[in-house]
Formats: C-alpha cells, structure tokens, sequence
C-alpha cells in the first residue's frame, strides 16, 4: 500500500534491528525517519504529548557510535520507541494526561526508561493517555484525545490510545505502556496491534505513576508477537525498587515466540471462556474469534469450552478495588511539592487545605473526580467491608477460577474487547457503557496473570479490526508468546500479510 | 441498594479535598448514583469462609540491606515545587485564623 520511500519505517522493530545490523541503515536514519512520520501524521492522529526531536537524534547518533566500535548494548539497539506520559522520564515532561502535571518535569527515570536507555533505543517522546490512565478511549486526556489511525472518527481505546496508535500509524516500531484493566491489550485490540499485559510483577513498577498499585503492569506495545517478546525480555526482571517485583527470570519469550511462528500447536489445549461472549458482543467480532479459533484447531490445538463462573462479577469488584486504590494514589496531588497549585479566588491568605481543593478541583477532569468520589465511598466506614472488603473476596474467587481452568488447559482465550472502535464522544458522558469495554480484559488483572492481544481481523459490519486474548498461568507468560505467535502466522498467511496493511495510510493526514 | 445523594457527593469530595461546584455535583451525582447500582451486584457473592485478596501474587515482605544509596539532591527534589525557600517546600498556612 505504502511505497517503500518512507525511510523502511514499515518494518518490525526485529527486522529494523536486522537492518543495524547488517549495516544497510544506522539508528539515526531510522529515527529520523520516524520522527518525519511523526510530522506527516501525528497531527490528525495525536498520539504524542510531547516528541523529543532532539534527545532522540542524540541517542541514536550515541547508538550508531557504538555499533561502529562493535559495542553494541542490546538486540534492539538503535531502534526507536515511544513511551507512555505515566512513565517517570529524566529530563522530559511527564503529564499523565492531566492539568495537574502540566509541565512537570520528573528528576529520575522509571526502572523500565531507564533499561531501554541502556539497551540504546532512542526515545521519539511520550504519548497520549486517559488522565492518569482511567478509561477505554483516551478522550479523558486532558490534552484532546488520540485518534484512530483506521478511522480518525474514532477512538484508539485507552488508557494507552496513544502508544498503540502511534505503532499503528508507523510513528514509532515500539511502544510502552501499562495495563490496569486492559489499557494495553484494549487498545491493541481496536488499533489491529500486539498488546501484552505481562505477569504481575514481571515488569518493573518503579517510575510508574500508579494508578492501582495492585493492578497495574508496564507491558509491550507492537506490531508483531516477535516484537513484544523482544521488548518485554529486555524490559523485564527483578527490581529492587520494586518490592512487588518478582524475583524469579520470566524468559524464554523471544524463543517462544520464534517457536511458536512455525505455526504448529499441536498438544497444545486452548479453553474458550463461556462467560466472555453472549449478548452485546459484537458479531463481527466473535465471527473473527472463531475464525481463528478454528485456524488453532487445524494447526493441531485442542479447543475446549471452560466456565470461569465468577468472572461475570469481575467489572463490579475492579470498579470497587481500582477507584478505592486510585483515591489513596491520587491524595499525594496536594499542591506542596511538585505539579499544580491553584490559589481559591476570593480568599485572603488561604490555607494549605484550601489551595489543595483548589487546586485539585481546577487540575483534575471529572472521570478522575469521579473515581476518587467513588473510592472514598467505598473506603468509607459503614460501607468499606460491603463493598472494598467484599471485592477482594471475590477476587479470590476469580483467582480460584483461573486455577481450575488451567488444571485443565494450558491457555485461556476469548475476544480481547466486546467491539471494534466507537466514534469519539459517544460514550464519554456514559461512564458505565465505557466501563463495558474492559469485561474480557479486567480478570486477568484482578488474578495477575498474562494476557496478550493479537489481531483477529476486521469485522464485517465496519471494517475495523478485532483483537484476540489469550491468557496463561502467572509466570507462563511464554505461552502467550507460543499461542500468539502461532495465530499471527496463521492469520497472516490467511490475508497474504500484516493486518496494518490494509489501514490507511495517512499520508498528507495532518489538519 | 444505595441512592447517592447530592449531598453525600459534596460530603465525599470534601473529604476527597475537591472543591465541586454547584453544576458539578449535578452532573456527578446521578452518574455515581448508576455506577454504585451496578457494582452492587457484589454483595453476597462470596461468603465468610472466602479469604479477601489484596495482591494478586503470594508475597512476604520484601526487605533491603541497611545500605546508603544514592538519592535526589534537594535541588533535584525541589525542581517541580510550586515555591520553595531555603531548600525546603513553601506551602501555605496550614493552621486557620482560630486555632
């Protein structure tokens, strides 16, 4: 579709790092032919806060020094990413969507900015996301929302709209973002990408700015299963700074998925989850998963159905457990030390708690009001054992759920959201229909486990695409790679190519 | 199962520290008043006998070697302050004209 003068910025991020390798283009080619991308299309996509033109151009010029003395640091040195605004970045702003970090500047790099640093990818700037990654649509973003590079009319998903619409539109090879709830795999879905929601605890938290603490997951955001492995590898493993990260290797992805691309799963046993389909699911959608449920079953996987029965009280329990942690989150935006700081009109001399609601009414949008109203409720004394108390059992139950399915199977599957994009604004004044779209991706947050998203193709009622989820156990997150893997093999050699290929190709999209 | 009042809402955002104006708590109060019916669903789910989950891994505590490590220096710390004097944050008044 796209003429291959575009400085071969359609490639994979592991074919880019092929590329460096045999020295038939150097990183800052490659990074400045993204950031040109960027200035081509990035005006009617938005999918950047903030690009970083020159830091880029540095590290990639650093990058191509260093291949030059046969001191390369990593498999993906030199090959540009873009970064999710909630990620703590030394030196470049850090808004989290919100009027409340305007210009705020952090002092120190997230555990996981600092690991790309090292490894030698040039960072192209930090992308648009719901205000403090609450929501599906990325329309809560203080700044303007992101727009679909399929159709600029609609919503990219969210909270992470931004890091998978600019992998979508070629703005950047690879992306990182964080998942509480689905805010990976969801925009993977609608964006026709590769989304990972990695182990709890696999990825470092440090630097991230939480959301949920017990929840959120920094994970790869890409074009191709390969891709993901790749990043999630390099990315990955023990932190001290994180007493929530897990101490034991989470590896063998990158293998897995290389295995995986021979396209044979035979012995392997897929589960369709029973309560993850039915009424409000789009048929187009679950046309596509059952598609490419049976391309699984003719490459030799066993497909049975498995009942997760508890998982249909997931959405209640993480809209108690998610606003409740939010609330006690968000309390440290006091307007003492660092962001915003609103002084009330028509007050002399006005006290600490008074700035603070000031400030805290004038620098947060209302989705993050609403939260914070809710989790203070539900932490209340008198409702906190009916409602936060009650959820973290039935998290339990979830949790149990996931342990029998997997006696029984060796992944779980099911549609990674309910529909393809909506248009822009049709359910932002309608937060329980938004809350809707995360129904498939929430359990696995709730219980810890991995997920990834991978394309499924377009539905035939709009033409968009559909994302396909598979989940394995806690720390088998190399059976995500394995399963996903195979279904992109199959399912490109069924199209005769990537799914991006049939987007548009936003050339002269900029308004 | 709960009705959320207007009044409730302006209660909880002033222990939220949220300063809501008359047209917000109209806008945010029904909206809450749905989602608070909707995660009712909840109660009676699980009985007393199901232990609460509050991290989805099993973890013990996590300690480190009583080690100085390196740190922010206060200007570095002080660099996103709204104001700060003498290497320390300025806040406002924290006690009222009363106390």
């Amino acid at each position: 579709m796209s003429a291959p003068s575009t400085g071969g910025i359609r490639r994979t991020a592991a074919e880019m790092a092929a590329a460096l390798a045999d020295g038939s283009t150097t990183s800052v080619e490659l990074t400045q032919a993204h950031l040109d991308r960027i200035a081509e299309v990035d005006g009617a996509v938005h999918a950047f806060l903030h690009v970083d033109p020159e830091g880029a151009l540095a590290a990639a010029a650093r990058s191509d020094e260093r291949r030059a003395e046969g001191a390369t640091a990593s498999a993906l040195d030199g090959v540009p990413i873009a970064v999710k605004d909630v990620l703590a970045t030394e030196g470049l702003p850090t808004t989290c969507g919100s009027r409340i970090l305007e210009g705020w500047i952090p002092p120190y790099d997230a555990t996981v900015v600092a690991r790309i640093k090292a490894a030698g990818l040039p960072i192209l700037g930090k992308t648009n996301m719901d205000e403090f990654a609450m929501g599906s649509s990325t329309e809560h973003s203080a700044y303007g929302p992101t727009h679909n590079p399929w159709d600029l009319d609609r919503i990219p998903g969210g909270s992470g709209g931004g890091s998978a619409a600019a992998v979508a539109a070629f703005e950047a090879p690879l992306a990182l973002g964080t998942d509480t709830g689905g805010s990976i795999r969801q925009p993977g879905a609608v964006t026709g990408t590769v989304g990972v929601k990695p182990t709890y605890g696999a990825v470092s938290r440090y630097g991230l700015v939480a959301l949920a603490n017990s929840l959120d997951q920094v994970g790869p955001v890409t074009r191709t299963v390969l891709d993901a492995a790749l990043l999630q590898e390099l990315v990955g493993g023990h932190d001290p700074r994180d007493s929530t990260s897990v101490d034991q290797p989470v590896g063998g992805l990158v293998e897995a998925a290389r295995r995986g691309a021979d396209g044979d799963m035979s012995g392997v046993r897929v589960g369709v989850i029973t309560e993850l389909a039915g009424d409000g699911w789009q048929p187009g959608v679950m046309a596509r998963f059952r598609e490419s449920l049976d391309l699984l079953v003719d490459a030799g996987a066993e497909v049975v159905e498995v009942s997760c029965p508890h998982f249909v009280h997931a959405l209640a329990a993480y809209y108690l457990i998610l606003p409740a942690e939010a609330s006690s989150n968000l309390a440290k935006f006091d307007a003492m030390r660092y962001g915003l700081r609103v002084l009330p009109e028509g007050i002399d001399s006005p006290s600490a708690e008074e700035v603070m609601r000031a400030t805290r009414d004038a620098g947060f949008g209302d989705e993050v009001k609403r939260r914070i109203i809710l989790g203070t409720y539900a932490l209340s004394s008198g409702y906190y054992d009916a409602y936060y108390g009650q959820a973290g059992k039935v998290r339990t139950l979830i949790a149990r759920d996931f342990d029998a399915a997997f006696e029984d199977v060796d992944v779980l599957a099911s549609p990674t959201a309910p529909t393809t994009a909506f248009r822009l604004g049709e359910k932002l004044d309608d937060p329980l229909a938004m809350y809707l779209n995360d129904l498939a991706t929430i359990p696995a947050n709730l219980a810890g486990v991995p997920g990834i998203s991978v394309p499924s193709g377009l539905a035939d009622e709009d033409q968009l695409p559909a994302g396909f989820q598979i989940l394995a156990p806690a720390l088998a997150d190399e059976r995500c790679y394995r399963v996903g893997a195979a279904l992109e093999t199959l399912l490109e050699k069924k199209w005769g190519g990537p799914i991006l290929d049939r987007a548009p190709g936003l050339e002269g999209a900029a308004r | 199962m709960p009705e959320i009042t207007r009044d409730e809402v302006a209660h909880l955002a002033m222990l939220a520290r949220i300063d809501l104006d008359d047209a917000e708590l109209d806008h945010l109060a029904p909206q809450l008043s749905v989602i608070l019916e909707s995660v009712a669903s909840i109660a009676g789910v699980a009985g007393d006998d199901v232990p609460a989950t509050s991290h989805p891994l099993p973890m013990t505590n996590v300690f480190r070697d009583d080690v100085v490590v390196p740190g922010l220096t206060a200007e570095q710390a002080l660099s996103g302050a709204p104001a700060s004097e003498q290497d320390r944050f300025a806040v406002p008044r924290i006690l009222g004209d009363e106390q």
